[in-house]
């Protein structure tokens, strides 16, 4: 289902780029700040072994032995410094973990509120193209990966090679001949740990697969449940599960096994090495060996001791730089799957013609007015800065349309309908047909390939797309409710609706009756797509929604399917009243609920074959009539 | 719950404990490390020759390969230990929920055992591995860290005194109050995300209303708001990193300036390379702590993980089978008597009450009425899939809790209203209803459920794939599959849940006409919104309210039945006038 159009796979580097790019943008000064204080804190962390060095010397001395009060006046002020030292890098350390505890949600909301604003203005193409789970997961695994190698990888890559250069260049200062042994050592670990590293975020990419695999098994399974117990059927899906469980297993595994060696077999070369930072030391010092160092310091004891523990903190920074390369190999690739998102092409909305309230006078003079007088005109401004104003009536023209939804496998051939105000305009037709899809032509959802949409008498293409969808109401079969009690989710078909307004809308297509017989009645709250309701009376209520919005025209897809036909005709007068004065294209299952249509449109394949109304189709003994008296069957 | 979830360890106990060992011989080395080296400085302060250096110094390299070994060897062992653990806790969900009866499978959303089977077994699993490679290493490493320093820094050791107490607190301070502000953000962050997947759901209604901004403005004010709950609660765990350095740094100045008096003075065999031993260990006793705090943080959060994998393994299956279940159901018939029924006990309203009806063995039953009047329920007795609240229903004269579970389910064949087919090819799809069938009984069922037609249209015929949820096959198709796997269990009660409403009206008459001809021993239950498929059974039964309004056969009802003749002359009118 992915989309498979999308421009080539961006590369590392440039997701990298964008990252950084877009920490600059959000936060100009918070971010060079806190990268300061993060430098800053790094480089104090280096000083201390200047000091420390000094310190044994003093003491080292063999002349100092016993002079305690000497020595305690030579050592004061080092001691002092450091304090100060420290007390830097405390305040720089504060500074930084309070800013990045600032910057990183900040970030990840700015970041979330751009996916989301971006995905509110996308076509809805990207959704039907784009599994929901797909979609979701940007929001939550995708963000996840990517909060970690802001908050976490980022700020420690850059201390860990602040530290690493620091240190470097102390060591450097000392002894050149043991850096260079530090050197060697520190080049095997990149090696090892490239290998092993990357032999882990081959797993972990393999883990997720899997991941998907028995999630997708689950669901499935998890749905047919029900199925399953009916059919005795437990130990066999036991057994299915049992291989994806096993494939999980082993991935997992080898990439927890990879990423748990990676630690120790690290910090045991650190291990390594510091023992041959000891024992080289050692040899150098008996040996009397000469050093080349930038201070021209010689070998003594105060170099190697301070050299050991510089040893230790070099390898343990690249250690921990280690560790992130699985975090930044995942939050790389989130973050390039949060970009797609972002780069998605938003609905391009070239209208110009807007819906506005409207005063209308005997002699059919419109003024344009802001408050609501239950009477609409568009408001149509023209290229010599002149406006005109057009009542708008729900006449909808559809003109030889043709459309398919992907290249080449046409859906609509040459459909031709008129709606005049007021009519009820029905299709008939099986799953495929292409009756939903004249539906998303008409508000605009998916643009037509060839032919005219005119309402009344403007072409759709000029209406600005919120104002066209405002003017059509539209009840689906597959009902979406949102969290949030009855009330409020009647009242989201028009946000200034009274209390009043919506009860009203709620009796006029039925759904009053068993709104009040909840347990706390329109203020009952409904969650998870109101699963504690019946398919049908989320549809009433999904009705009740688009009749407060009382728009001039309608558009109901199999809005009624899941009422039983009892209750439909008791809700039918209330649907009959809905209806009245207003333009409706009604999609149905059922025949009896197109049966008293103005015009009955049967489609067939994307083309329409036979057209006009009940008696008349009847008459006609077609494809209508066959339907009708069930001799095929309709999907 | 711990114990409740440490079965599932199993097989795996035997690496986990192999890797506690492993741990702990690193830890020992590790801690031996500092102290041979600060021997060997020494020593070479003292002038000792080569070969003693080189001596130690091999020494040194041989503990650590010994170290890397143990670590390494435990990262695999923990690695294999903790994904085990949690195979075996996915399997046992999984199997429990096998178990589940209708009623349980009501209790959790499909959703939620998917979450429960994934994300919260990684959560666990990670803490599981944290556990055995970390909750051990950690306590072990600071106690031996401590008593080294002690054997070799006699009173310079004193600085810990100070200094682990201080962070212990400090650090035991940070996770109790940042713990409660974790747990109450993340509920509200699995909020927000449920209100985006709600957004992605209702695209098409956001879009048709152009609520496009409105949602923007909601989301903003839900998301800020976690933002700036996320970043009070993330700020207070921010004051580790520097407390943390304080005791470090404080450390530090104390051995510095304390160390040097002492070894200037020649007091308790203070040297440098003591001092230096001191350093070392103060970072080890403190980073072992900070551990300590971490495995903390991690284990609370994933408590509500493992709680919500406690709640499906302790949920215990509503139906069991009796001792000593009778296995043979001896024929059809079905007798319902004073049931009365509800989908909880804490439920009001009764969904069926005082049921009395009496089912012949071979006879056909339509039951019709409007949608909510439990006409599901009464049907879903019959095989036990809910256990009746009062009274009984009895099946071939036995009460339905005296069989046998799965001898029962295989006699009465049931095609649920809410059908499904699995991923696989039709016939793998029809083999559930007998899993040894051959393939001439599945084209005869299929030929039955007027499928075998269809199916043969397409090109692979029988091995044709279905898709995940069945899309690639028409509703109508669809529902004739899944009365042909029915049909494959030979059942003695057949019950057809409002299963061919996709169907047209020629293909269901010829279904029930099969179901006539073909298998006149079965007793056939429909349920139906369309007269046309109940008409011509031998009893009708029209149901209101969660109770029986009317039975009988459909000449007498429409004399008798209001509610049956208000259906029926709204589906007949117009199509009957016409001539047929």
């Amino acid at each position: 289902m992915k989309n498979d159009s999308v421009k080539p796979k961006t590369n590392k580097k440039s997701t990298i780029k964008r990252i950084l790019k877009m920490l600059i943008e959000f936060f100009p000064v918070l971010i060079p700040v806190t990268a300061v204080c993060i430098i800053f804190s790094a480089i104090v962390s280096v000083i201390p072994a200047l000091f420390t060095q000094k310190i044994y010397e003093i003491i080292g001395n063999p002349d100092n032995f016993g002079k305690w009060d000497y020595v305690f006046d030579k050592i004061l002020p080092l001691i002092i410094w450091l304090i100060c030292v420290y007390l830097l890098s405390l305040l720089s350390i504060t500074t930084y973990t309070q800013l990045m505890a600032y910057i990183t949600h900040r970030f990840l909301h700015k970041t979330r509120r751009k996916m989301f604003d971006g995905m509110q203005n996308l076509p809805i193409k990207y959704f039907d193209t784009h599994k929901h789970g797909d979609i979701m997961s940007h929001y939550t695994n995708d963000l996840d990966t990517l909060r970690e190698l802001v908050a976490n990888a980022m700020p420690t890559l850059l201390q860990s090679c602040v530290i690493v250069v620091g240190v470097l260049s102390v060591m450097i200062y000392y002894s050149i001949w043991m850096t260079l042994i530090v050197l060697c050592g520190v080049f095997v670990m990149m090696l090892v740990s490239k290998k092993i590293g990357g032999g882990s975020a081959k797993y972990f990419v393999r883990q997720q697969k899997s991941i998907g695999q028995a999630e997708g098994f689950v669901q499935e399974m998890m749905n047919g449940q029900k199925v399953v117990k009916v059919f005795n059927h437990e130990k066999e899906s036991e057994e299915d599960f049992e291989k994806i469980n096993e494939q999980l297993f082993q991935d997992s595994r080898r990439a927890h096994a990879y990423a748990n060696v990676l630690g120790p077999i690290i910090m045991n070369i650190g291990n390594i090495l510091y023992v041959i930072v000891a024992v080289c030391g050692g040899l150098f010092i008996l040996l009397n060996a000469k050093n080349v160092s930038l201070s021209g310091m010689a070998f003594n004891i105060s170099i190697v001791v301070p050299f050991m523990n510089m040893t230790k903190q070099f390898t343990g920074n690249v250690n921990q730089v280690s560790q992130q390369i699985n975090i930044i190999v995942m939050g790389l690739a989130g973050a390039q799957r949060i970009f797609e998102l972002m780069d998605q092409e938003p609905e391009v909305d070239d209208g110009y013609v807007t819906l506005v309230n409207a005063e209308i006078d005997e002699n059919g003079n419109i003024t344009e007015t802001k408050k609501r007088t239950g009477k609409w005109a568009w408001k149509h401004p023209h290229h010599d800065g002149t406006l005109t104003y057009t009542q708008l009536k729900g006449d909808v023209r559809l003109v030889g349309v043709d459309f398919s939804y992907t290249e080449g496998k046409q859906i609509l051939h040459d459909v031709s309908v008129y709606a005049e105000p007021g009519q009820k305009v029905a299709f008939v037709g099986a799953t495929g047909a292409g009756k939903t899809t004249i539906t998303n032509l008409i508000n605009c959802f998916y643009n037509i390939e060839d032919g005219k949409i005119r309402y009344d008498g403007i072409n759709i293409n000029k209406i600005k797309k919120d104002d066209l969808r405002r003017s059509l109401g539209i009840v689906l079969q597959e009902t979406n409710l949102f969290t949030g009690t009855v009330m409020e989710n009647i009242r989201y078909g028009r946000l200034d609706a009274t209390d009043e307004e919506c009860i009203e809308a709620a009796k006029l297509s039925g759904a009053d009756d068993f709104i009040t017989r909840l347990p706390e009645g329109y203020e009952t709250q409904l969650s998870n797509n109101g699963a504690n309701l019946s398919q049908g009376q989320r549809q009433l209520i999904a009705i009740a929604r688009a009749a407060v919005a009382d728009p001039p025209v309608m558009i109901l897809d199999e809005a009624t399917s899941s009422i039983d036909t009892r209750t439909e005709a008791i809700v039918q007068k209330g649907m009959d009243r809905l209806m009245e004065g207003r333009t409706v294209f009604v999609i149905a299952h059922r025949l009896s609920t197109v049966k008293n249509s103005d015009v009955i449109m049967v489609l067939d394949k994307g083309r329409i074959i036979e057209r006009g109304d009940h008696n008349k189709l009847i008459a006609e003994k077609g494809t209508y009539y066959q339907l009708y008296t069930g001799a095929f069957e309709l999907e | 719950m711990v114990k409740k979830l440490a079965k599932s360890v199993r097989e795996y106990k035997f690496l986990s404990i192999l890797t506690l060992i492993f741990i702990i011989g690193e830890v020992i080395i590790e801690v031996f490390i500092p102290f041979i080296t600060a021997y060997m400085v020494e020593r070479v302060k003292d002038g000792a020759d080569i070969n003693e250096i080189i001596k130690i110094g091999s020494f040194l390299a041989v503990m650590a390969c010994v170290s890397l070994a143990c670590g390494g060897i435990a990262g695999f062992t923990c690695a294999k230990a903790s994904a085990g653990f949690a195979k075996n806790l996915r399997k046992d969900v999984f199997h429990k929920i096998q178990t589940y009866t209708f009623e349980n499978i009501d209790k959790f959303s499909s959703a939620s055992l998917v979450t429960r089977m994934t994300t919260d077994v990684a959560n666990v699993q990670m803490s599981y591995m944290m556990l055995i490679r970390t909750a051990i290493r950690c306590p072990l490493m600071l106690v031996f860290a401590i008593v080294m320093a002690y054997v070799m820094g006699g009173f310079l050791a004193t600085a810990f005194v100070v200094v682990v107490p201080f962070l212990g607190f400090g650090l035991y301070l940070i996770g109790r109050k940042a713990m409660p502000a974790f747990r109450g953000v993340f509920k509200k962050y699995d909020k927000l995300n449920e209100s985006i997947e709600e957004n992605v759901r209702g695209i098409r209604v956001v879009k048709g209303f152009s609520r496009e901004e409105y949602e923007k403005q909601k989301f903003e004010v839900a998301a800020d708001d976690i933002r700036k709950d996320f970043t009070k609660a993330e700020r207070i765990v921010a004051l580790n990193s520097p407390l943390m350095q304080i005791c470090m740094y404080f450390n530090m100045v104390f051995i510095m300036f304390v160390g040097s008096k002492m070894t200037v003075l020649g007091q308790h065999g203070v040297d440098i390379g003591q001092m230096s031993a001191m350093l070392t260990y103060g970072m080890q006793i403190l980073i072992s702590l900070m551990m300590l705090s971490m495995i903390y943080v991690i284990l609370t959060m994933s408590t509500e993980s493992a709680k919500r994998i406690c709640e499906v393994l302790n949920e215990e299956p509503a139906i069991c089978n009796p001792e000593n279940p009778v296995t043979d159901v001896s024929d059809g018939s079905i007798k319902f008597e004073n049931v009365s029924f509800k989908y909880s006990a804490s439920a009001k309203r009764f969904a069926l009450s005082n049921i009395n009806l009496e089912i012949p063995s071979g006879s056909t039953v339509g039951i019709i009425g409007g949608t909510g009047v439990s006409k599901t329920s009464l049907v879903q007795l019959i095989p036990r899939l809910y256990d009746v609240t009062e009274g009984s229903v009895k099946v071939a004269g036995k009460d339905v809790r005296e069989y046998d579970i799965e001898s029962l389910r295989s006699a009465v064949a049931m095609v649920l209203q809410k059908n499904l087919l699995f991923s696989g090819t039709i016939k793998e799809n029809l083999r559930w209803g007998n899993a040894g069938a051959t393939d001439e009984e599945i084209i005869q069922a299929c030929k039955l459920a007027q499928a075998d037609e269809f199916i043969q249209s397409f090109p692979d015929k029988y091995d044709t794939k279905i898709e995940q949820g069945g899309t690639n096959v028409s509703g109508g198709q669809k529902q004739r599959l899944c009365i042909a796997r029915a049909l494959l269990k030979k059942p003695r009660i057949l019950i057809l849940d409002d299963s061919t409403s996709a169907v047209d009206t020629k293909t269901d008459a010829l279904i029930r006409a099969g179901f006539k001809e073909y298998i006149p021993e079965t007793t056939k239950i429909i349920i139906a919104q369309r007269i046309a498929s109940v008409e011509d059974a031998d009893i009708i039964i029209v149901m209101d309210n969660g109770g029986i309004t009317a039975i009988g056969k459909h000449d007498e009802l429409l004399k008798t039945s209001h509610i049956y003749r208000e259906v029926y002359e709204q589906q007949v009118q117009g199509g009957a006038e016409d001539e047929e």
